[in-house]
């Protein structure tokens, strides 16, 4: 029997028809996550809705030995989740329950497949919210997040989805349960938590999450700068660090970007700077003032032709929302756009988006900047066009020089999306063979027989594709 | 102030070609408690320091592992930043080496982040005597697997730490302490109701029917909310936080076995057993004394969390939280995955491992 036929014949002793995909048409909207550079179909899309049929879908998988990649909200921008041709997609879409909030002890545990912004919608009553807030927090699951260790717009401040998760229920490869972390500060014995978050993926499959809630901050305010030069504009980031100011959202706009969201959403940015800065601080309200009247002071110190102060939240959340709408503004420059990850060293963002400038001119291409200034973390948005493959290959090649060029200063290929298939090919350029073959170890220990994601993530060096096509041996390798 | 990495590499390399282990040390602060008795001679990493690299403006701090706390601190305090982390020392040779494979963090944790929550990159050399480097400089990072914040804590099983970057962040311009004279039980209550609360509160603890609280950041959000709690001020609260932070407070005294708690800041006090100190914000209890372990692993099982014997008591029995067979033979192979021949701190964390 054909391995398809037997997966389904399997899988349908315990879901219904319509948690199992199987004709290409309707596995269509599985192809790919973010990144639709690479689209892939499987052998079969499975929706299971209980942890038990998670158990007895990874436990057929572990036993024909085919592999399973295991997918959110399919909104990553790294292709972790791209299905593989000769593998299941476990979609964990309809894991949707918040199980637990505990307003005391300030934790809420959740299913994989909860959104987000649902998690701090729930926590609302309570005045507490859950930090980490990735662009797409609207759509985003949570359990995608611990698989990427997603970022947002407040990390300098409040940290990454690593430093906001407590604990997780995972199911190992071969459908074991184990408890790591919970509502205790640490993990007891190694720091599984720190290797899970992060692992795209390829290390288990997340069936439940432990996250810390915050109490919503008393007051917020937002602060928009123009500036006439990128180079004053990031200087006035390192002066506000440098005053022991950490602002909760600390984000830079180049020109085209600034524009682009304008056009999109008229929240009244400096449409004649050449980059914009806009600082959001929080505490309570003398805090706020005293801190957003040094930021401003700062702010002309270093060269502002302009300054917006938010007046009231529904005009916070306006100048925010230029920001948050930056891709989708950027993307209505081109018929396509291709968003890049790296980290920079704050001090070196003028000379890498000069860089930038130069390689986009090299490639005929151009390029919108969009910047955590307060994190480092840079993302540049290539504008080409997906019907000319001579543009999509250019696209894809000045990528990797930004990439490549992220690295050569100090910083690494991506600070909060992930590797996934994208970014395979730049990570011996982060890592040396020594550390790659490390990884490689790490995967063994808890997916022996690499099932799991394979091919994502961290490159399978030889070693590795030869592994794979071993009978599984006793489990110690 | 030297640079030993490459000596260190070699004799890993040279202790692994005789299968001779090694017990990883540099202040000694730590040698007695935490982890179990190691039946292997001392590599003494002491000369191993220096800071290597500080940029205020980026606010990260790089160092040797064997650089002491005191001298990171006194670096940073020229540019008016901190570990926010506030490490405990237990005698003023501990280093950030130690403190990163202890995992160690002092009462402002809960607020401040852990050492590990601050790891921004380490170099090690695992147990084969490679040198390996991962994550970086940058705040942001997650190309590979997270093995800079995974080998924090991890007692030197996986591989000897040579170097720390940290994220350090500026020191806050005003710190007040308030007591309130509460049991524990509404303590715990108090606590964690304030704790949800915005405002700056940065420490919590408990211990002999007084509750202390901290508030440090922006003057004006440090006085309003002290207000806000009412409660006595605390003369020298510095030096109770730090006699609290380097475990030197007169419950600290003596041989008696010293347990630790980590469990939710919510859980239940009542049953626990005196003498108690509650530290960060209820998810750190320590009890003293001859205990049944198997009593306070129910405790501790009831609060969600997980049971530790500190420091005393038998130290070459099992001191660390009892672990799943399935999560046993995860830890079996992650140690195989980084030191194959179980050349460095062996029994150090488990005696299985």
């Amino acid at each position: 029997m054909p391995l398809r036929d037997e997966l389904d014949r399997r899988f349908r002793e315990f879901l219904d028809a319509e948690s199992l995909i199987a004709d290409p048409e309707s596995q269509r909207p599985f192809e790919c996550d973010g990144l639709p550079l690479h689209r892939e179909l499987p052998l079969l899309v499975a929706l299971p809705d209980t942890i038990d049929q998670v158990r007895r879908i990874l436990q057929i998988c572990d036993e024909l030995r085919v592999p399973v990649v295991p997918r959110g909200a399919g909104t990553g921008l790294c292709a972790g989740a791209t299905p593989l041709r000769d593998g299941v997609l476990l979609g964990l879409a309809k894991f949707t329950r918040i199980l637990e909030i505990d307003p005391l002890a300030r934790i809420a545990r959740v299913q994989p497949g909860v959104t987000n912004l649902a998690i701090s919608e729930a926590a609302a009553e309570y005045g507490l919210y859950y930090a980490p807030d990735p662009s797409s927090q609207i759509a985003c699951t949570i359990g995608g997040n611990v698989a990427e260790n997603s970022g947002g717009v407040h990390c300098l401040k409040y940290g990454l989805t690593t430093h906001n998760v407590l604990g997780v229920e995972l199911l190992t490869v071969s459908g074991e349960s184990m408890s790591i972390g919970g509502a205790a500060l640490d993990c007891p014995g190694l720091d599984l938590m720190a290797l899970l978050t992060g692992s795209e993926g390829l290390l288990g499959v997340v069936m439940e999450v432990t996250v810390k809630l915050l109490p919503v901050p008393e007051t917020v305010r937002v602060l928009v700068a123009g500036f006439p030069t990128v180079d004053q504009a990031g200087d006035c980031v390192s002066r506000i660090i440098a005053a022991g100011i950490i602002p909760a959202g600390l984000e830079m706009m180049d020109r085209l970007a600034i524009r682009a969201a304008e056009d999109y959403v008229h929240a009244g940015y400096p449409v004649d700077a050449e980059a914009m800065l806009l600082c959001e601080v929080d505490g309570t309200a003398d805090e706020v003032d005293a801190t957003a009247e040094r930021v401003e002071q700062l702010m002309r110190a270093m060269g502002a032709d302009s300054i917006a102060v938010s007046r009231d939240e529904a005009h916070r959340l306006l100048l925010w929302q230029g920001r948050k709408s930056a891709f989708p503004a950027v993307g209505r420059l081109a018929p396509d756009y291709y968003c890049m990850d790296g980290t920079i060293p704050r001090h070196r963002v003028s000379e890498v988006l000069r860089e930038i400038a130069r390689l986009a001119d090299e490639a005929g291409l151009q390029v919108a900047n969009v910047f955590h200034a307060g994190d480092g973390n840079l993302h540049p948005l290539i504008l080409y066009d997906s019907s000319h493959p001579d543009q999509v290959a250019a696209a894809e090649h000045l990528g990797a020089q930004i990439l490549e060029l992220s690295v050569a200063v100090g910083g690494c290929i991506t600070g909060e999306h992930g590797v996934g298939l994208e970014k395979l090919a730049q990570m011996p350029a982060q890592f040396s063979a020594a550390e790659l073959r490390q990884f490689e170890r790490i995967k063994e220990a808890f997916d022996p027989g690499l099932a799991l994601n394979p091919g994502k993530g961290i490159p399978l060096l030889k070693h590795c594709q030869e592994y794979r096509s071993l009978e599984r041996g006793p489990s110690d390798g | 102030m030297a640079d030993l990495s490459r000596a260190i590499a070699e004799r890993v390399k040279a202790a692994r070609a005789d299968r001779t282990p090694l017990f990883l040390t540099a202040g000694g602060s730590k040698r007695n408690c935490i982890g179990r008795r190691c039946d292997a001679g001392d590599f003494d990493l002491s000369a191993h320091r220096g800071v290597v690299d500080y940029q205020p403006d980026e606010l990260v701090l790089t160092a040797r592992s064997s650089t002491p706390l005191a001298d990171i601190d006194a670096v940073l305090e020229d540019r008016g930043q901190h570990l926010s982390f506030e490490p405990p020392r237990f005698s003023p040779a501990a280093t950030i080496g130690g403190t990163v494979a202890c995992n160690l963090s002092g009462p402002a944790r809960p607020w401040g982040g852990s050492v590990r929550d601050m790891v921004l990159g380490t170099r090690l050399v695992d147990g084969r005597g490679e040198t390996l480097r991962f994550g970086g400089q940058v705040m942001k990072n997650v190309a590979g697997y997270d093995v800079s914040r995974f080998v924090a804590g991890s007692l030197g099983v996986l591989g000897v730490i040579t170097e720390v970057s940290l994220k350090v962040l500026p020191r806050p311009e005003a710190s007040e302490t308030r007591v309130l004279e509460l049991e524990a039980p509404a303590a715990i209550e108090t606590m964690n109701r304030f704790a949800a609360q915005p405002g700056p509160l940065d420490a919590a603890a408990w211990l002999d029917g007084r509750l202390y609280l901290r508030a440090s950041g922006d003057t004006h959000a440090v006085l309003s909310l002290v207000r806000a709690w009412g409660g006595e001020s605390l003369p020298g609260a510095g030096a109770f936080w730090q006699a609290l932070r380097d475990h030197a407070l007169p419950f600290f005294d003596g041989d008696a076995p010293l347990w630790r708690l980590s469990v939710r800041s919510s859980a239940p006090i009542e049953g626990y057993p005196e003498p108690l100190l509650i530290d960060w914000c209820g998810a750190q209890r320590w009890l003293r004394s001859e205990h049944d372990r198997e009593a306070l692993q129910a405790l501790t099982r009831a609060g969600g969390g997980h049971l530790s014997l500190f420091r005393g008591g038998d130290r070459d029995g099992e001191v660390k939280p009892v672990l799943s067979p399935p999560e046993q033979e995860l830890h079996r192979r992650l140690k195989r995955a980084f030191d194959p021949d179980g050349i460095l701190n062996p029994g150090r964390m488990y005696g299985w491992m």
